[in-house]
């Protein structure tokens, strides 16, 4: 198959409702084969933009391209792409059968080679048994691999997928992830996947596209979008639990921690911006080793890890501890972090600086330091990694 | 022992929560069919004497009754041409009402207007359509240059012209239905065959129709019964006349009852109803309802 109609662009694209911009004049290329995610909050216009795409809505303004078509203005069933929808919109009166060959009986595929091509889809998402039974004798799961097949089934090149498994349960999601992530893969479809979960976009995008009020925040790879988020958005909307953001102030030998003036964090440049630094990048020491001092609000133990709230200043913060929390509710400690692991950000645009924080460690944290940078040799040339152990817990 | 005492008196507060509508219907529906059946039995009793059982004879009579046979026809023809017209007419309206368009409170509204008006007004108003003279219809057909057609006195066409009324009250009401039903309809449907490249008609025969297959068929058995049942414009437009040819089957069983006073051939015009009625019915559930997907 030629790979061209599998390509997709968009040009400046906008959708006004009554002079309300849904979607504000958004650009981006999806190349043939590549798994792109559209994640953002609810009400931030990814859903709109997909539905555009398909032509189920008008684009008030700019181009859509597939391929070399410009599509902009084409009806939905000419665009040669098929769609999953979050309510996978089966028709409730025909049997699982004739779901799956809905669009090919409407495209008048002769009858043998719908059998055909039933047969082999059926076998692919595993409802071969299912086949004879009605949408609503089948369980979520199965609904939804109904509506995959029938994307499949059509051999389009695109597959749109609007939240395909929010209405799932937790465990089933995570399995759809995979199976989905697969398909695409075996079958070479280029997929575009409207989603609020940032744990689908991560797991199986190969490139996500932020979204935020109708504007492309960040266009990245999972590892970029997290490790060097483009804006304070960016950095808050993804990990779990988010990005710790809080305010820098002036102080006589750099800036400081809105709140804490003994212990500067990072150059003059600095103050009155927003420092960022992940959870799991916080080490938490005895009071008295070196770096910011802070006291333990609670800690919450999830199993694998615990989540420690620690209150610096007047703000708060995050961090993701290693197993049991060794820490005691009200005890004073001292946190550390590297230079690479923190992020800042303009505090009124909310743009990403060039800026990095001191470091604030003595010997254990320079050690962290190099191990770091010797892994980040190997993983990434941006010289962070995401994860790592933190450090050693009094 | 204490057990089967618990269940006996479960049972009997469950038939305490049944006896208000038992009695409703007891009284009111079970009661006269049994009594008319009964009564479809004998023959009325004159001056004071009291009925003579007869057993099967008033049968006998209603199968040589030339005049039953003509209302039977005309109710026949009657409900054929009411029920398919008006059935596909609302699917139409509602259809039509329930895309967008400008103004379409307002259509839906239009459309609903002859369902709120009560038979007797409404045939009063086609009195005025239908008139020789000042009539609507000839008036028109007079400006055309036409000479004018005597709607409700001309054998051969008065039972049109009932039926044509009967279609202009009953479209609009069987709309509402179908409307709600369509609302029903989830809009990714049609997305979703839209992406398929499916075109309108084929959408239509293919999923709008049968997912409304359960409003179509209890607008049918509706339709049905209202075509035995609703006799009010007969009263205004033509009184059965002339010469029998808009007389229809309930309107028999009142001219029987009340204008020859024979009680018990009324009666037995009636059971004979009834059991086409249910016939009916039952044939119509049993096949229908097989093909019928219910949500």
């Amino acid at each position: 198959m030629n790979n061209d109609n599998k390509r997709i662009r968009l040009e400046d694209v906008s959708k006004t409702w009554g002079g309300q911009a849904a979607v504000d004049r958004i650009s981006f290329d999806v190349a043939p084969g590549e798994f792109v995610i559209l994640l953002g909050p609810s009400g931030c216009g990814k859903s709109t933009t997909l539905r555009m795409i398909a032509g189920l809505e008008q684009a008030s303004d700019g181009r859509i391209r597939i391929g070399e078509r410009d599509v902009t203005h084409l009806p939905p069933g000419d665009r040669g792409l098929s769609m999953v929808f979050q309510s996978y919109a089966l028709f409730p009166h025909l049997s699982v059968a004739d779901n799956i060959v809905f669009g090919l009986r409407s495209r008048k595929v002769p009858k043998s080679e719908r059998k055909e091509r039933l047969a082999r889809v059926a076998n692919l998402v595993d409802l071969t048994a299912y086949l004879d039974r009605k949408p609503a004798q089948l369980s979520g799961g199965q609904r939804q691999r109904v509506a995959l097949a029938r994307s499949i089934i059509s051999e389009h090149p695109i597959c749109l997928m609007d939240e395909p498994l929010s209405n799932l349960d937790a465990r089933l999601r995570g399995e759809m992830r995979r199976e989905i992530k697969a398909l695409q893969q075996r079958l070479g479809m280029t997929v575009i996947y409207v989603t609020h979960d940032q744990v689908e976009a991560m797991s199986m995008g190969d490139r996500v596209i932020l979204m935020e009020a109708g504007r492309i925040v960040q266009d990245a790879t999972p590892d970029e979008l997290y490790n060097r988020p483009a804006t304070a958005f960016a950095a808050s909307f993804i990990g779990s639990p988010a990005m710790n953001l809080v305010t820098l102030a002036a102080a006589a030998d750099g800036a400081v921690i809105e709140g804490e003036p003994r212990c500067s964090v990072a150059s003059h440049d600095a103050k009155g911006h927003l420092l960022g630094v992940r959870p799991e990048d916080i080490v938490v020491l005895p009071a008295d080793a070196s770096g910011v001092p802070a006291e333990v609000v609670d800690a919450e133990y999830l199993g694998a890890d615990s989540i420690v709230r620690l209150k610096v200043g007047r703000q708060e913060l995050r961090a993701r501890l290693d197993g049991v929390p060794g820490v005691a509710r009200g005890a004073a400690c001292r946190l550390q972090w590297a230079p690479w692991a923190t992020h800042f950000f303009d505090s009124g645009d909310g743009q990403r600086l060039a800026l990095q924080g001191y470091d604030l460690s003595a010997a254990p944290g320079r050690l962290r330091q190099t191990q770091a940078a010797q892994r980040s040799g190997v993983q990434t040339p941006r010289g962070s990694s995401g994860k790592y152990s933190p450090g050693v817990n009094p | 022992m204490l057990i089967h005492n618990a269940d006996r008196r479960m049972q009997i507060y469950g038939a305490l929560l049944l006896l208000p509508a038992a009695v409703l219907l007891g009284t009111f529906a079970y009661l006269p069919t049994v009594s008319t059946l009964v009564n479809s039995l004998f023959l009325p009793g004159f001056r004071g004497s009291p009925p003579e059982f007869v057993g099967l004879e008033n049968y006998a009579l209603l199968i040589e009754d030339r005049t039953f046979w003509r209302v039977a026809r005309n109710n026949l023809i009657y409900a054929l041409g009411t029920i398919p017209t008006s059935i596909a007419l609302a699917l139409g309206m509602a259809l039509f009402v329930n895309a967008r368009l400008p103004g379409r409170g307002f259509v839906r509204m239009a459309y609903f207007t002859p369902t709120i008006l009560p038979m007797i007004a409404a045939a009063n108003i086609w009195m005025f359509f239908y008139a020789p003279q000042i009539g609507l219809f000839n008036k028109i057909l007079g400006a055309l240059g036409l000479s004018g057609v005597n709607w409700l006195g001309d054998p051969s066409v008065a039972l049109g012209s009932v039926i044509v009324m009967t279609i202009w009250k009953e479209a609009g009401f069987f709309m509402i239905f179908y409307l709600a039903a369509l609302q029903s309809i989830p809009p990714e449907l049609k997305e979703a065959s839209d992406l398929e490249g499916t075109d309108r008609w084929s959408f239509f025969w293919r999923v709008t129709f049968p997912l409304l297959m359960p409003t179509t068929l209890f607008v049918l058995i509706n339709a049905l019964i209202n075509a035995v049942r609703v006799v009010d414009h007969l009263f205004i437009l033509t009184k059965g006349g002339p010469n029998n040819a808009t007389n229809l089957l309930l309107y028999y069983v009142y001219e029987n009852a009340f204008s020859f006073f024979d009680r018990t051939y009324a009666a037995t015009i009636t059971v004979v109803i009834l059991l086409v009625l249910a016939v009916v019915a039952t044939v119509k559930f049993t096949i229908l309802d097989r093909r019928t997907h219910y949500q």
